[in-house]
């Protein structure tokens, strides 16, 4: 502060006044900025429980009308029905879950391949180029992926499989792997980057050729942040509603055939809450599947987390 | 410190000018016109907004899609001035829209033939309606059933909120659609996915399919349609079929309006129905107002 230097005493109590009021004016700016930041971080949950009872406020009274069996006990679902609504939800579901798990079957893979060549075996300057062509994948609009998916994918599949058209459930798992791709790679290429030099320098020096030290040392090392990037990559999916609205063909008929057209959870929202006339019981039935379609992310991100921590506790 | 201050600054603005965008459509909503609602109708009401907006300057008119069940929503929600739909409401919309105090009111300004479309390789030229029923509600499965090659039918079909969807239900499957059927978001998504399937089957308003000059457009095939398998077949790509009445999936196209309008919104209903309206539909691809149709309008402009 340079005050002790001063030689007269009152001019060094009225400096040690001004120092304590300052001190004092730090600490209350200090305890501000921390409630300040405390604030938001606590806004997070606030939103995160607001949406899930104001889901659940919207939901119930479909559930109270129809009961759960309705919902989970058939796959019709048909609200606007000439006959009789029908308001089954399973094969939304396991729609839902194909497109993500074909997703994940095209992704993982890809992404946790090019992760580990851009850590370990691409050069500088392939990494430079590499590295913002996958940033600019991650910026391409959903709306655009899913017209690719109409004039490209579609007639791509219907040529490969001699079947007469692609809007199915295999295009729309293309599309969403190739969403869900930079997130992989990125992350797992943090988690590889991360690690210790050691580690790959003593599987070396045991003998070991670079394939072995990759699948053997580097991946299971950064098992558990590979896991987190396939997980976030698996919540992006799940989510997704333009591109497999676009190109799934929207049949709401129960399949596990990936070359028929299937509707998903996101889908039929996206479809009918434009349409449907509000507080009626189709109005409150979409709410139950977002309801489920919450539940389903949640239960990925807990697992995940759960993973991850089981990892990192067997790392230490 | 400063940084934060100018921070804060900076949010305050930004608050105010959003509240300002926010506030500002409200104010002028006065004059400007909204127009929403069916697929099949909205570039055609677009272009008739058009050459209404070049002939007076002062009107503006905002005309955007969405389906008809969309647009006749949003006129009991009082968000749209005029709901475009390509069927008259339901029992269930008329009793809402009472609730709420909204009076349809309607007008008939053009006649839709729902076309069937196929894609060109498919050798089929003809269907009695009750094949096309049974088709789409999925009894009819494969190709080879009603004459063709055998493959299995590709369906496509609108989402609920069409009203092409309801008045195809009504007039022809009297049930429901087959859940295999792929739901497009639109009349020309439609148009698309025909192009590129060779098995599949469409329902397009016709306004999609023929030009002007009563050509159907490249890459799909029209269908004729019979009564049934005794009557002759006809399809809507003659503007005449569908004015007669002879191609049997006509269809009336409206505009619901809350009450009797007045001022600009009654000059633009009026000019929809003028000479010059009725001519923009029929260069649009559709036919003109039918003269059953005519009587309606006569004693709602009354």
């Amino acid at each position: 502060m340079g005050m002790e230097a001063r030689p007269k005493e009152r001019a060094e109590s009225a400096s040690r006044e001004i120092t304590f009021l300052r001190m004092k004016g730090r600490r209350v700016k200090d305890i501000l900025i921390e409630k300040f930041f405390l604030v938001n971080a606590l806004s997070a949950i606030l939103i995160l429980l607001g949406i899930f009872s104001l889901l659940f406020t919207h939901a119930y009274p479909a559930m109270r009308e129809l009961g759960l069996l309705e919902f989970f006990g058939s796959v019709v679902w048909n609200p606007t029905s000439y006959e009789k609504s029908r308001y089954g939800i399973l094969s939304l579901i396991i729609s839902t879950m194909m497109v993500t798990f074909g997703a994940l079957v095209i992704a993982v893979p890809l992404g946790v391949g090019c992760a580990a060549f851009i850590s370990e075996v691409a050069s500088r300057r392939v990494k430079e180029i590499l590295k913002p062509a996958i940033e600019i994948l991650a910026a391409i609009p959903s709306v655009v992926l899913g017209f690719l998916g109409i004039v490209l994918v579609n007639p791509a599949i219907s040529l490969v499989f001699g079947i007469s058209h692609g809007l199915n459930a295999l295009n729309g798992s293309i599309l969403l792997a190739i969403m869900s791709l930079p997130t992989i790679i990125s992350l797992s290429e943090d988690a590889l980057r991360a690690v210790p030099k050691t580690f790959k320098e003593a599987s070396m020096a045991l003998g070991a050729n670079r394939w072995d030290t990759l699948v053997r040392v580097s991946i299971p090392s950064a098992l558990s942040g590979i896991i987190a990037s396939i997980m976030l990559g698996m919540g992006r999916a799940i989510g997704e509603t333009m591109t497999v609205l676009m190109a799934t063909g929207n049949a709401p008929a129960l399949t596990i055939n990936f070359l028929d057209a299937i509707q998903t959870m996101t889908a039929t929202i996206a479809i009918e809450l434009g349409e449907v006339p509000y507080h009626t019981t189709h109005y409150h039935a979409l709410f139950v599947i977002g309801l489920v379609l919450f539940v389903m992310t949640f239960l990925v991100n807990l697992v995940s987390d759960v993973i991850l921590q089981k990892y990192q506790e067997v790392e230490r | 410190m400063k940084r934060l201050r100018i921070f804060l600054c900076a949010l305050l603005a930004g608050m105010a000018w959003i509240g300002g965008m926010i506030g500002g459509p409200m104010a002028q909503a006065q004059s400007l016109i909204q127009v929403k609602g069916s697929d099949s109708e909205v570039n055609l009401v677009q272009r008739l907004a058009e050459v209404f907006m070049q002939k007076n300057p002062g009107a503006k008119l905002a005309v955007t899609g969405g389906g008809s069940g969309t647009g006749i929503a949003a006129l009991i929600n009082k968000t749209t001035d005029i709901a475009n739909s390509s069927r008259e409401l339901n029992a269930k919309e008329e009793e809402m829209a009472k609730k709420v105090g909204v009076i349809p009111w309607r007008i008939v300004f053009a006649t839709d033939g729902i076309s069937v479309i196929v894609h060109p390789a498919n050798p089929i030229s003809m269907l009695t309606m009750d094949q096309l029923g049974k088709i789409f509600k999925g009894q009819i499965t494969d190709w080879k059933e009603v004459g063709g090659e055998a493959a299995k039918i590709s369906l496509y079909g609108r989402q609920s909120n069409s009203g092409t969807y309801v008045f195809f239900r009504e007039l022809l499957l009297k049930g429901d659609y087959s859940p295999h059927m792929k739901s497009m978001n639109g009349n020309a998504q439609i148009v698309e996915a025909v192009k590129l399937d060779k098995a599949s089957i469409g329902y397009v308003a016709v306004g999609y399919v023929v030009n002007e000059r009563e050509e159907v457009v490249p890459g799909v095939k029209v269908v004729k349609v019979t009564k049934d398998e005794r009557s002759e077949g006809y399809d809507p790509v003659k503007m005449e079929n569908i004015l007669s009445g002879k191609y049997p999936i006509s269809r009336p196209l409206n505009q619901y309006l809350n009450g009797k309008p007045s001022g600009k919104l009654m000059e633009f209903i009026k000019f929809e129905l003028s000479i010059e309206g009725q001519e923009i539909v029929r260069q649009q691809g559709f036919a003109p107002v039918q003269k059953n149709w005519m009587e309606l309008n006569r004693k709602q402009m009354n």
